[in-house]
């Protein structure tokens, strides 16, 4: 099998990058594009640790293909700050409340539940509850915190 | 940035006892923190290991031919290509254990499935990893065996020629066999516990490379002190190798032993290129080290109004097929196995068996947790009997200050265990009513006690450097490894109480063993207690050596001074200079501004043949407590609510002290309930991750803390370690619930709805 170029948009930046059609959207991110933001944790999609937003939605990066992400556009979590490494608002929630402790899983629960709140917002509904917080990080696993502070984290920003 | 309700009620200090999210906090949730796999090298090779698919087999043959020729394959390694085959790990200091090493990779024998055969580098992962399909072993099996109460008898296959029982730990004290005679009450029990696997979500990782004639890796570890054992297996002087430790994405003991060091060296060594290795998921689910399975039998005996007067223990672990850290372990439980109760007569043997099991090792709570199910099962068993409360049962036995252990020992902190007792409970609040028809409710409480820092014989020391900058600004360098407990930040914290500069003014440099003094691995709930001492200890002599060049500057007394927000200042005058002006100044009179200390723990000795002697620095002491729903149709046990309460002694960062707790009473929800690494014929059942099941964020509910602050540890300040403990109730905890509500104690885990079904037949059967 040979490699092909394709052009990946990752962060609102499009990058050309010549892959292996079955390589992995993780392996690339993390190995040719240098986002150490995006990790390599089970490869069976079981703990969200190599969570992106394909065009706005949360995957697995172990269970995406690159080439499946051609024309959709990739959101890491560092994608989610601004200029001059300025924190997302949930981001900043996630600092206050210590709901890293080895930080590994930070950038799956980050993009996971982002997008639960976007979802609810676009519902026209407040914010989810805490126990919909839970079942939407059902994918994305957590060792160290036992989960509380960043569920009071992800609840503190819906609040906003 | 502090966290405003979490702020330490008690402490008269001004940032020991806050919140403050420290420099890794911000790396990681910015995603900006490099883990040992994110670091790449040019011209960097990939490592792979190959492992034994057999638990017990001759090898009779490995041709590396078709591996060898696989372009882009720059290295197939066997154990004919590793200088020294052999790691010895005397893991008791050489107490009372038989001497037996594991080699890097195996010559001519496999003894667990997964063990390393050879180890490949190639240009890219996928090469890699066909090369080791590749790699031809001829395995002969031989016969295994695959549990300790068989490994123990007669006529077992032999794991290691010298024998199956690699340790056997005694620790005895007054007539056990008459107190028992004369109890009004004895009773017993048998609990069993599984194989754990640590899950961390990061694999074992690393990037090896040369610089300037040194072998330098940048991995996952929680010890970086491996690099001696390094050079060992390389022939290498120590001044050769050199090892980073990278902030961990977890470790729990796991990252303790190596893990792809040996690999790593060996490839780069042999290629003299860069080589990473990562281990996938898979591979370490089936080769990392486990937690022990433990056999606990206990028999207690007590007067009528629930005075215990003796216990007798018996302990078995499962420590497979090498010995790890095993002999420590099973010392761990021995020591610990009457828990926070006095036992004036007591006979304690704990011993650790080979199996072909993957090895077991190191793991949160080190043997300590897992005996935690038996004392508080007895405990709730005699309450039972005697019809006394399950509170007043255990408050008639609490240790006190001042009290002897069966070891001889005498506690000389407080043992505050009672009060987070009640706090525990009352966490909780009213008692559950059941939700429904075919519901049970029932409540649960686990105490425990739990040491912090290594045994005593190994003399433990850490050392710390610290150096106040011509600017005012402060370094820390520390050989400290991270496992993301905040162990680098927590130093910061006391030297930035004792020097009054400011945190963002405080950069440390932790976990290199070439460039930093040497703080002893972060295992045994030591580095706040050891790093901690010597940080603080540090700064203080920094301190009273710049106190009187202050003093003379701003013409007070040197004892009037205080060091607060990046200045000196006198306390009764209106007077005071930055620290940069007071670095300035001893500058000015040679007086040097940078400070090495070393802490020492306190020294004593253990007599393995009387097992007397000494055994740990100090204990934590905490209780949890639960309220549980068993669905009588199902098995089902849900954990209603959770309360988990320790006497830390001083919250240097209250956050992560709770965060310690939290974390480690939902790693031991997992523990008690849902996981079980299942080894059947040596044979590791989950090869997946779907398998294993961790808790996820809808298993169970939030964990509520509370913190008793008594201010006796040995750590800095008065703090008690708080990394292990908080696991170690936990099975404990849900067992007494479930006895609640069904009427049954359960006595194996994980307690799955199977298990518990079985014991509310058990119940209508009765």
């Amino acid at each position: 099998m040979n490699k092909r170029q394709i052009v990946l948009s990752v962060n609102g930046t499009d990058h050309e990058v010549w892959v292996f059609p079955s390589a992995t959207l993780l392996d690339v991110l993390h190995d040719e594009l240098g986002l150490a933001d995006v990790r390599y944790g089970c490869g069976e999609g079981v703990c969200g640790t190599c969570t992106v937003l394909l065009d706005g939605d949360p995957v697995n990066g172990c269970l995406t293909l690159a080439v499946q992400a051609v024309g959709h556009p990739v959101t890491t979590m560092r994608g989610l700050m601004g200029p001059g490494e300025v924190m997302h608002p949930l981001q900043e929630c996630f600092l206050r409340h210590g709901a890293s402790q080895c930080g590994f899983c930070t950038p799956g629960m980050v993009l996971t539940s982002l997008d639960l709140v976007r979802r609810c917002v676009s519902q026209g509904r407040v914010r989810p509850t805490r126990d919909e917080i839970r079942y939407a990080l059902v994918g994305n696993l957590c060792r160290c915190t036992g989960y509380t502070k960043i569920l009071d984290a992800i609840e503190e920003y819906a609040d906003q | 940035m502090t966290i405003p309700d979490l702020q330490s009620l008690t402490g008269p200090y001004r940032i020991v006892g806050t919140s403050p999210a420290h420099h890794d906090f911000v790396d990681k949730v910015k995603g900006s923190l490099h883990y040992a796999a994110d670091w790449q090298l040019p011209g960097m090779l990939h490592g792979r290991v190959v492992r034994s698919p057999v638990p017990s087999a001759r090898i009779t043959g490995i041709d590396v031919t078709a591996a060898r020729a696989l372009p882009g394959v720059a290295a197939v390694l066997t154990a004919a290509d590793v200088p020294s085959n052999q790691i010895v790990e005397l893991a008791s200091g050489g107490l009372a254990e038989l001497q037996v090493s594991m080699p890097v990779l195996a010559a001519d024998r496999v003894r667990y499935m997964g063990e390393p055969v050879a180890v490949v580098a190639a240009t890219t992962p996928q090469i890699a990893y066909e090369a080791a399909e590749l790699v031809a072993v001829d395995y002969e099996e031989l016969p295994g065996v695959f549990d300790p109460i068989s490994a123990r008898a007669d006529g077992a296959p032999r794991v290691h020629e010298v024998g199956n029982t690699l340790v056997n730990w005694q620790i005895h004290c007054g007539d056990v066999a008459g107190a028992l005679a004369a109890a009004d009450m004895v009773i017993e029990g048998e609990y069993r516990s599984q194989h754990v696997e640590h899950a961390y979500l990061e694999p074992e990782a690393g990037v090896g490379w040369i610089e300037n004639g040194v072998l330098t890796l940048r991995v996952s570890t929680q010890v970086i002190e491996h690099a001696a054992t390094i050079a060992h297996i390389l022939g290498l002087p120590q001044s050769k190798v050199r090892v980073i430790a990278a902030y961990m994405g977890g470790g729990f003991g796991g990252k303790e032993d190596m893990t792809v060091e040996a690999f790593l060296a060996l490839l780069v060594w042999h290629t003299r290129r860069p080589v990473r290795m990562i281990w996938d998921r898979q591979e370490s689910l089936v080769a990392s080290t486990k937690r022990h399975p433990f056999i606990m039998r206990y028999r207690t005996g007590a007067d009528r109004d629930g005075t215990i007067t003796a216990q007798q223990i018996e302990i078995i672990g499962d420590a497979g097929a090498y010995p790890n850290l095993s002999p420590r372990v099973l010392f761990a439980a021995a020591a610990c196995a009457c828990g926070p109760y006095r036992v004036p007569n007591a006979s304690i043997t704990s011993t650790a068996v080979f199996t072909n099991n993957v090895p077991a090792s190191a793991f949160r709570g080190f043997g300590a947790m897992q005996i935690v199910l038996g004392y508080e099962s007895q405990m709730d068993q005699l309450a039972e009997r005697l019809g006394l409360s399950r509170t007043a049962l255990r408050e008639r036995n609490f240790l006190a200050k001042g009290d002897l252990l069966p070891t001889g020992e005498r506690l000389d902190t407080c043992v505050e265990v009672a009060e987070t007792m009640h706090r525990a409970i009352a966490l909780l609040g009213e008692p559950p009513q059941p939700s429904g028809p075919g519901k049970l409710v029932g409540r649960g409480i686990g105490c425990n006690r739990h040491p912090y820092g290594r045994t005593i014989w190994f003399r433990d020391r850490a050392s710390a450097w610290l150096s106040l900058q011509g600017d005012g600004t402060l370094l820390i360098r520390s050989g400290v490894t991270d496992l993301g407990a905040g162990q680098a930040a927590s130093l910061c914290q006391i030297a930035a109480e004792i020097l009054g500069a400011p945190l963002d003014d405080i950069s440390i440099y932790i976990g290199d063993s070439a460039l930093n003094p040497p703080a002893g691995g972060t295992f045994a709930t030591r580095q706040l207690y050891m790093s901690g001492n010597a940080v603080l200890h540090a700064a203080q002599e920094l301190r009273d050596r710049m106190a009187p060049v202050a003093a003379d500057l701003l013409g007070v007394p040197a004892d009037d001074l205080e060091f607060v927000a990046g200045r000196v200042r006198a306390q009764r005058a209106e007077v005071s200079i930055t620290l940069a002006e007071l670095a300035a100044a001893c500058d000015k009179r040679a007086i040097s501004t940078a400070h090495l200390s070393t802490w020492r723990a306190q020294a004593g000795s253990f007599d393995p043949r009387t097992g007397q002697g000494d055994t740990f620095p100090d204990y934590t002491y905490g209780t949890h407590a639960a309220d549980v729903e068993v669905d009588v149709e199902t098995g089902q046990v849900t954990v209603l609510r959770y309360g988990a309460c320790h006497d830390v002694g001083r919250a240097i960062n209250p956050m992560r002290v709770q965060g310690q707790i939290q974390g480690g009473a939902m790693q031991g929800l997992g523990y008690a309930l849902t996981e079980d690494m299942a080894i059947e014929d040596g044979y590791v059942q989950a090869v997946l991750f779907a398998n294993y099941l961790i808790p996820n964020a809808q298993d169970f509910p939030d964990v509520l803390v509370d913190i008793v602050e008594s201010g006796e540890g040995k750590g800095p300040l008065g703090a008690r370690g708080i990394g292990e403990p908080p696991i170690g109730n936990v099975a404990a905890t849900i067992a007494s619930a479930i006895q609640d509500a069904i009427g049954v104690r359960p006595d194996r885990l994980p307690m799955t709805p199977e298990r518990v079904l079985a014991l509310l037949d058990q119940r209508r059967q009765t």
